[in-house]
């Protein structure tokens, strides 16, 4: 048997987020055991895994957002050498941004207004700055073509996969470091899926992506790195073309071959 | 031939049933289509411009209307809103926001228990804590003990069209970094706002309609006043006080009055109609 500790260190990448000992509850259910876990700056972490593994308690440990449904966080998580756990989430979040399974759109906002709100409702008020910063973020998320003149129409009249890229594109909007993205393509139709997966391309030049998929072909198109979660513990982790084609775990390659999940 | 005969009984048994189901539909509608009746024949004739615009006239002469009373009732309602409205709107956000700790279900509890309380009741416990220190009837404990009354009524809808909106909306908030409070003041509250309006516009109705409690805090009053420490008019009283008086002309009038106010109500429901019109859409 192989040893853990060496296939779950990612060497040659600068390290932006390092993951030690993380333990998370749900009550008295543990959902994460004992993750140990370096997340490469400006790649594309892929999280794999059967139903109910980890996975997206995972993504949410990353912005604290798993305490917002009453979960608890133990261990380290540290962005930048600071543990996570120390800071403001609210300030976290506007570094760690997030893209949820369901395209979420603000009901009762604009398309212009959805872009903007994360500034807007945290006091940002220059119009012209704003204007420009719908253009570029829209841009970035390849929308802005589409909806450049209809900005003033509700985000949620967007098909599903517009609404997506709605949702990227206000993310970014906040200026982010890391985007953590839950599923975020499995409402979508496969046309939209292709234009969001480019983007996740585009998008990790500048910015450090986790992305939690059910989808091994997506996981395999998309990422640099790939995590094998099952039973809230992490089994491999390693280069994506290694998980898939040379996995060092029995679990994993049960998995990626479709023989379990 | 014995599959024939109960198959045909069957049929019997489920038009019977049916019809008294028709039937019972028709039933409930009996009473709202009497009260239609006799207000629109009673109360018609006496509504005229001037019973919106004028005072009413001393006992004895013949005319006049009840300004006084359409202004009292708009008065009583708006004074109503200012103390129901923000402690129901905030209390429901309260509630939805704390669902399951032991404080916010005792609250909702309390809510439910201080909503089944008879609205006379309530109008002595204002007769106790307004008028008795201020040691007069006024506008002002009118308000108060129909705030009492659009309290529970505004914090239940306002806790459920709150729980209504998706949690993604309030994750979407909360991930981009926007604190609590500004998700749930300009994100949470705008997605429920019709729900709540609704909320607001049938509570409305419903205390526009009370005249216990109103007896043993504004009173009512003859003439004209807009002071907030007097005694003041209002609809239901004035239909109370005129249905009983001895004079036709007066039972006219209460006549007329019940019909202003049953229209009151049904615009306040067609205006919930309008608003709610699109929520399944």
């Amino acid at each position: 048997m192989l040893n853990m500790t060496e296939e779950t260190e990612v060497v040659d990448e600068t390290i932006r987020i390092r993951i030690e000992n993380l333990n998370a509850f749900f009550g008295k259910t543990q959902a994460l055991i004992n993750i140990n876990l370096n997340i490469p700056k400006n790649k594309v972490l892929a999280i794999i895994g059967p139903s109910g593994c980890g996975k997206s308690t995972f993504l949410r440990c990353l912005n604290r957002m798993h305490e917002e449904v009453g979960g608890k966080i133990k261990g380290k998580i540290l962005l930048d050498n600071q543990n996570i756990m120390e800071r403001d989430p609210v300030e976290l979040r506007k570094m760690v941004g997030m893209i949820f399974q369901k395209p979420n759109p603000f009901p009762t906002m604009s398309i212009f207004d959805n872009v903007t709100a994360g500034l807007r409702l945290n006091g940002f008020r220059n119009k012209k700055k704003l204007q420009e910063i719908v253009e570029v973020n829209l841009t970035k998320a390849a929308l802005w073509d589409e909806v450049k003149d209809i900005l003033n129409q509700p985000g949620i009249n967007l098909s599903g996969g517009q609404q997506q890229r709605l949702c990227i594109a206000r993310t970014l909007a906040v200026n982010p470091e890391v985007i953590l993205m839950d599923e975020p393509c499995s409402a979508l139709d496969p046309i939209s899926t292709a234009k969001i997966e480019e983007l996740i391309s585009g998008l990790k030049k500048n910015f450090t992506i986790v992305i939690v998929t059910h989808n091994m072909q997506q996981a395999a198109r998309v990422s640099n790195y790939t995590a094998f979660f099952y039973m809230g513990e992490l089994v491999e982790y390693d280069k994506t073309a290694n998980i898939f084609t040379r996995p060092k775990m029995k679990q994993t390659e049960d998995y990626v071959t479709g023989r379990f999940g | 031939m014995i599959g024939t005969l109960y198959y045909r009984w069957r049929k019997i048994k489920s038009f019977i049933m049916s019809s008294l189901c028709f039937l019972s539909a028709i039933l409930a509608l009996i009473p709202l289509f009497i009260i239609f009746y006799y207000t629109m024949s009673k109360g018609l004739s006496s509504i005229n411009w001037a019973f919106f615009t004028q005072m009413p006239k001393p006992a004895g002469e013949t005319g006049g209307g009840m300004a006084n009373a359409l202004m009292g009732t708009g008065i009583l309602i708006s004074l109503g809103s200012i103390i129901g409205l923000p402690v129901g709107i905030l209390a429901g956000i309260y509630l939805s926001a704390n669902r399951t700790t032991m404080f916010a279900r005792a609250v909702r509890f309390l809510t439910e228990v201080l909503n089944g309380i008879p609205s006379i009741v309530i109008g002595v416990v204002a007769y106790i804590i307004v008028v008795i220190p201020m040691k007069r009837f006024s506008a002002l404990a009118g308000g108060v003990s129909l705030g009492i009354l659009m309290i529970p009524l505004i914090t239940r809808t306002t806790e459920e069209m709150l729980n209504l909106v998706p949690h993604s909306y309030r994750e979407a908030s909360l991930g981009l970094g926007i604190p609590r409070w500004k998700t749930t003041l300009f994100v949470i509250l705008p997605a429920a706002f019709k729900g709540i309006f609704t909320g607001i516009l049938l509570s409305i109705a419903r205390v526009a309609g009370e005249t216990a409690p109103l007896l043993f805090t504004a009173l009512g009053n003859r003439f004209w006043s807009t002071q907030l420490d007097q005694p003041i008019a209002s609809l239901t009283v004035f239909i109370y006080d005129y249905s009983k008086a001895p004079f036709d002309d007066w039972n006219r009038q209460a006549w007329a009055a019940a019909l202003v106010l049953i229209m009151l109500v049904m615009f306040i429901n067609i205006l919930f109609r309008f608003v709610t019109r699109k929520r399944y859409a």
